[in-house]
């Protein structure tokens, strides 16, 4: 700075300064240009997208579930619109406090507390939970008036699952429930996260889980445009949904109430199948259980006492429990025998009432044994010894690779979840069973206990319907299926389930007539002609007793034993004999003999089915009957 | 004698009389732009958009009509009026949002800093007036610290933006009253290797914890925001991204007047004040960004005339402070909205709503005006 300037030094000093703002400003306006330029010239395309994201959201238009009925049109599952009380988390502050509020108008049970914090922590935070379901018209309009004070609480239409006949057909059906983390992941996994938005049910069990793509349909997408505040401003765009397919089932509903109140308040199952179809008429496990529990969520309080209760209610016993077939065995032992040459119809052993083998002897029930048995007698009178014999002659490799082509011990491939697999016994099956050698060798006495169905074996009480169906068939076998068809939503078109046989087995019809004949025998005269005695229908059926616990040379006396370690009772049936329309199978949990308990319930049932005859109660076991199986 | 007569056309004139036509028709231009898109950012506020347009241009008038000397004869009053209200504010202001800022005088409530963004250039223009031809490095020296005290005060309410428009406003004055290069090279350096140290280690800085010494944690974390806006979407990045969301989506020729989506869909915060460059961006384009920088450009090269051509030096360095405050408004608005300046509280220079900033702009073409019509010494 110079010590003394001129009026015009001054004026030059200060307009070189302007000058130089003025380079600073071009500069500075510059980079915006430049800046401006780089947002909408170079990177529009990045930028139009995002606020097209921003503006456009896709709301999911939930399709209706498809509905399923029985086989004469009877609605097992269906859909109804009811208002539910839902909360989102995330946009209220303080939950408790709300729903204390909410308690005010509308009535709130600690229960709907409880299941909406289990929902809660199933759930993810932004979506939307139930608090109370079914809401009445006053108590929306009450909430409506109110609903300013309730920010993130919002009234819902919404569709609900109903199961018209309660507890029938329960373990068929299965049920519904709140789509959860890990069907969360079974949907990721499928690719499916798309079509399940908007969905908050899902299918889990019976056939509404395993027919659940065809039930579900296909979510409709509405193209909105929203504001920052996420509110729909106007719809753009709109895919309906496509509404799931129907379901018509094979079950008869009718005969599987019956069937339900012919076990009365014991527990076991029955499977009824159509032997021409492989179509399943009645399929039950018992006790049963309301599947419209689970429909709003289940309370605490009854899932605690479905899930821990001794009689299990949720296993679906039909399908999942594998027992001992006991003598209902026999008739496919001698079906084996016949086919395999072993034995002729009228080939006939002496019964001492024992047979001894390796320093064991393995006895018959009936004391000094039945004298001459042929095989109609052994099916009859269900004698032990005859097929002590015949196991011991056909060995473990042959039962097993017969048994294995009538299904037992291997899954039916029933269209439903959770079946089990049960026990073939065979040495292959030892080996893969057991780890130690010793234990994984096949010892032959072991093949003489198998004979009359006790030993390693234990079969799903499908398995055994559908072997006595795949009889009753001439050896022509269906897989079980509970759905016959499924009717498109759009076309209305029925695309049929299973029409064609899985396994047609060459049995010589000589031999088939011998076993039925046998079996007929067995309601006329043996073991189950006590309960088929006036049937006005011609059923062939075999008895069947199936140890739970192993009695070590004691004298078995069912009085004396705890309920639970009873025998099971066992009964196959199939009618008439001349052209099947039913075969069954029919297992009564600790039911003692079958001849007592299982047959006259498989009475009932057929009574039904063929003479359309209503039973007047659960089937009363009958104490005399057949004491020798 | 001539008898006064009532003569309508001798009337007009008068009262254009104190009226600088370019400056004018630039300021009509902005006013008239703001009108257009209050009309689709906020149609709510038209009405009194209007009414404040009015008092703007009321404002104008009469600054322009006040002789220079007047006006610089307020100086002193005007700048110990603020800074006695910074004073009042730091001591019984009312808090509102997290800053105080706001004083209550009788039935309104005033924000003095405001005034302060006027009566700082002209306090320090009259002072280098009186110190006209002796100024010298002591000058300068006292100009800093009248700078200085005031600018302490709004630092600490805290109101970054303001004390940023202030701090350059009297910077300004200095600035063209001719303060060394010598002294200002060197902050110029430690400005440019500061912003450089930003972009090297701006990512460590920001991490939660670390201390800014001086600064809020509100302030680092607008400073923060800017460096990676995407490392708070939902909270203070939100709105730069939506506004540069907003701004890139328009392209070259915008989506139309009142077709912005991001506008209208509520997706632009603040949109009818500091982001309303973000709203004229989306539905005007670059065609329409360009438009408004040059009316800025306008005001500022019609500014630098008059300051050129001003005849005193207090007259001069107002004239050129003023021009340069407009400038600063606008780049720091728009630097701010398209997202590469920190987000500061700074409106967009008669675009964005609000009284008291029009009225503060208003006058400052008036102050033009006046020099411009008063420049015969």
């Amino acid at each position: 700075m110079s010590e003394f300037r001129t009026p015009e030094q001054e004026t030059y000093q200060f307009r070189a300064r302007l000058l130089v703002a003025g380079m600073f400003i071009l500069v500075c306006f510059g980079l915006l240009v430049a800046r401006f330029v780089y947002l909408q010239v170079m990177r529009y395309d990045y930028y139009h997208t995002r606020a097209e994201e921003n503006r456009i959201a896709l709301a999911p238009v939930v399709p209706n579930r498809g509905t399923v009925i029985d086989r004469n049109g009877v609605v097992l599952a269906r859909n109804y619109a009811a208002y539910t009380l839902e909360i989102t988390p995330s946009k209220v502050a303080d939950l408790e406090a709300t729903i204390t509020a909410l308690g005010e108008i509308i009535d709130i049970q600690p229960k709907d507390r409880r299941r909406m914090k289990k929902l809660l922590d199933e759930s993810k935070n932004f979506e939307s939970v139930p608090i109370r379901n079914r809401l009445t018209d006053e108590e929306v309009a009450r909430f409506v008036a109110q609903r300013y004070r309730f920010p993130g609480v919002e009234v819902q239409a919404r569709l609900f699952r109903d199961y018209p006949l309660g507890s029938t057909g329960s373990h068929i059906l299965g049920y519904l429930g709140r789509i959860n983390e890990r069907d969360q992941q079974k949907i990721e996994e499928r690719g499916d996260e798309a079509n399940y938005r908007g969905s908050n049910f899902i299918g889990k069990s019976g056939v509404e889980q395993s027919y659940e793509n065809e039930l579900h349909g296909i979510t409709g997408f509405e193209q909105v445009e929203v504001d920052a505040g996420g509110r729909a401003v106007r719809l753009l765009n709109r895919t309906a949904a496509t509404p799931g397919n129907n379901l018509t089932l094979t079950i008869d509903s009718e005969l599987q109430r019956v069937v339900e109140e012919a076990f009365g308040d014991r527990r076991g199952a029955l499977v009824a199948i159509e032997p021409a179809t492989g179509g399943i008429l009645a399929m039950v496990s018992m006790p049963t259980y309301d599947p419209n529990l689970f429909v709003d969520g289940i309370a605490s309080a009854d899932w605690k006492a479905l899930n821990e209760s001794p009689d299990h209610p949720l296993i679906n016993r039909a399908i999942y429990s594998a027992y001992p077939p006991g003598s209902t065995f026999k008739p496919f032992m001698a079906l084996a025998a016949l086919e395999t040459g072993k034995r002729t119809a009228w080939q006939a052993i002496a019964d001492p009432g024992v047979f001894n083998f390796g320093g064991h002897q393995f006895r018959d029930d009936k004391r000094g044994g039945h004298g001459m048995v042929d095989m109609y007698k052994s099916i009859v009178q269900s004698c032990d010894t005859y097929y002590y014999m015949l196991a011991n002659d056909m060995g473990i490799e042959a039962i097993a690779r017969f048994m294995g082509q009538l299904g037992f011990g291997r899954r039916t491939g029933v269209d439903i979840e959770g079946e089990a697999e049960g026990i073939l016994p065979s040495p292959e099956w030892k080996k893969r069973r057991f780890r130690r050698p010793e234990q994984q060798k096949w010892y032959a006495g072991e093949t003489i206990s198998i004979g009359i169905g006790q030993g390693y074996n234990a079969y799903t009480p499908i398995q055994l319907a559908q072997a006595t169906a795949a009889v009753a068939n001439d050896g022509v076998m269906f897989r079980p299926h509970l759905v016959k068809y499924v009717t498109s939503s759009v076309t209305g078109a029925q695309r049929e389930i299973e029409p064609r046989p899985i396994r047609e087995l060459a049995f010589k019809p000589a031999h088939l007539q011998t076993i039925k004949q046998a079996m007929l025998g067995v309601n006329r005269e043996g073991t189950g002609a006590k309960a088929f005695r006036g049937a006005p229908y011609e059923a062939a059926g075999k008895t069947g007793t199936a140890q739970v616990f192993s009695l070590k040379g004691a004298e078995y006396r069912a009085s004396a034993i705890h309920e639970r370690l009873r025998d099971h009772a066992l009964f196959i049936a199939f009618a008439p004999v001349e052209k099947p329309v039913i075969a069954l199978a029919v297992l009564v949990e600790n039911g003692g003999f079958g001849a007592t308990s299982a047959a006259p319930i498989a009475r009932l049932v057929l009574d039904y089915y063929l003479a359309g005859k209503h039973p007047a109660g659960p089937a009363a076991d009958d104490p005399d009957a057949g004491e020798a199986e | 004698m001539e008898e006064r007569r009532f003569d309508p056309r001798l009337m007009v004139k008068r009262l254009l009389a104190p009226i600088d036509p370019p400056l004018f028709f630039i300021q009509m231009g902005l006013l008239g732009f703001a009108l257009v898109m209050m009309m689709s950012a906020s149609p709510e506020r038209v009405d009194s958009q209007l009414v404040n347009s009015g008092v703007a241009i009321l404002v104008t008038w009469v600054a322009a009509r006040m002789p220079t000397q007047r006006l610089l004869s307020l100086a002193v009053p005007l700048y110990l009026l603020g800074v006695a209200l910074l004073v009042g504010v730091a001591l019984f202001g009312e808090v509102s949002k997290g800053a105080r800022r706001w004083l209550h005088v009788g039935v309104t409530r005033i924000q003095p800093s405001e005034l302060l963004k006027i009566a700082m250039p002209l306090m320090l223009a009259w002072y280098f007036q009186q110190r006209e031809g002796l100024i010298r490095l002591r000058e300068f020296l006292v100009a800093g610290v009248l700078l200085a005290v005031p600018l302490g005060l709004i630092a600490a309410q805290p109101d970054l933006g303001t004390a940023v428009l202030v701090a350059a406003a009297g910077f300004y004055v200095i600035f063209f009253a001719g303060l060394s290069w010598k002294l200002i090279l060197p902050f110029a350096l430690v400005g440019v290797a500061g912003l450089g140290a930003i972009v090297a280690f701006g990512d460590q800085w920001c991490q939660p914890g670390v201390d800014w010494y001086g600064l809020r944690e509100y302030q680092k974390h607008r400073v923060c925001t800017l460096l990676d806006p995407t490392s708070d979407p939902l909270g203070k990045g939100f709105h730069i991204i939506q506004s540069t969301i907003a701004i890139g989506s328009g392209g070259i020729f915008g989506k139309g007047w009142l077709s912005g989506t991001q506008t209208h869909l509520a997706f632009i915060p603040e949109r009818h004040t500091d982001f309303i460059f973000a709203v004229l961006g989306e539905e005007f384009g670059l065609i329409g960004a360009i438009v408004l920088l040059c009316l800025y450009l306008a005001l500022i090269v019609r500014g630098f005339a008059i300051a050129a051509r001003a005849p005193t030096l207090a007259t001069r360095l107002l004239a050129g402070a003023v021009t340069m405050i407009f400038f600063t408004y606008a780049f720091v608005n728009m630097g701010m909205v398209s997202g590469i300046l920190p987000v500061v509280g700074v409106p967009l220079p008669f675009m964005s709503y609000g009284g008291t900033a029009l009225v503060t702009l208003s006058l400052g073409i008036g102050i033009l005006m006046s020099i411009q019509r008063h420049r015969a010494p």
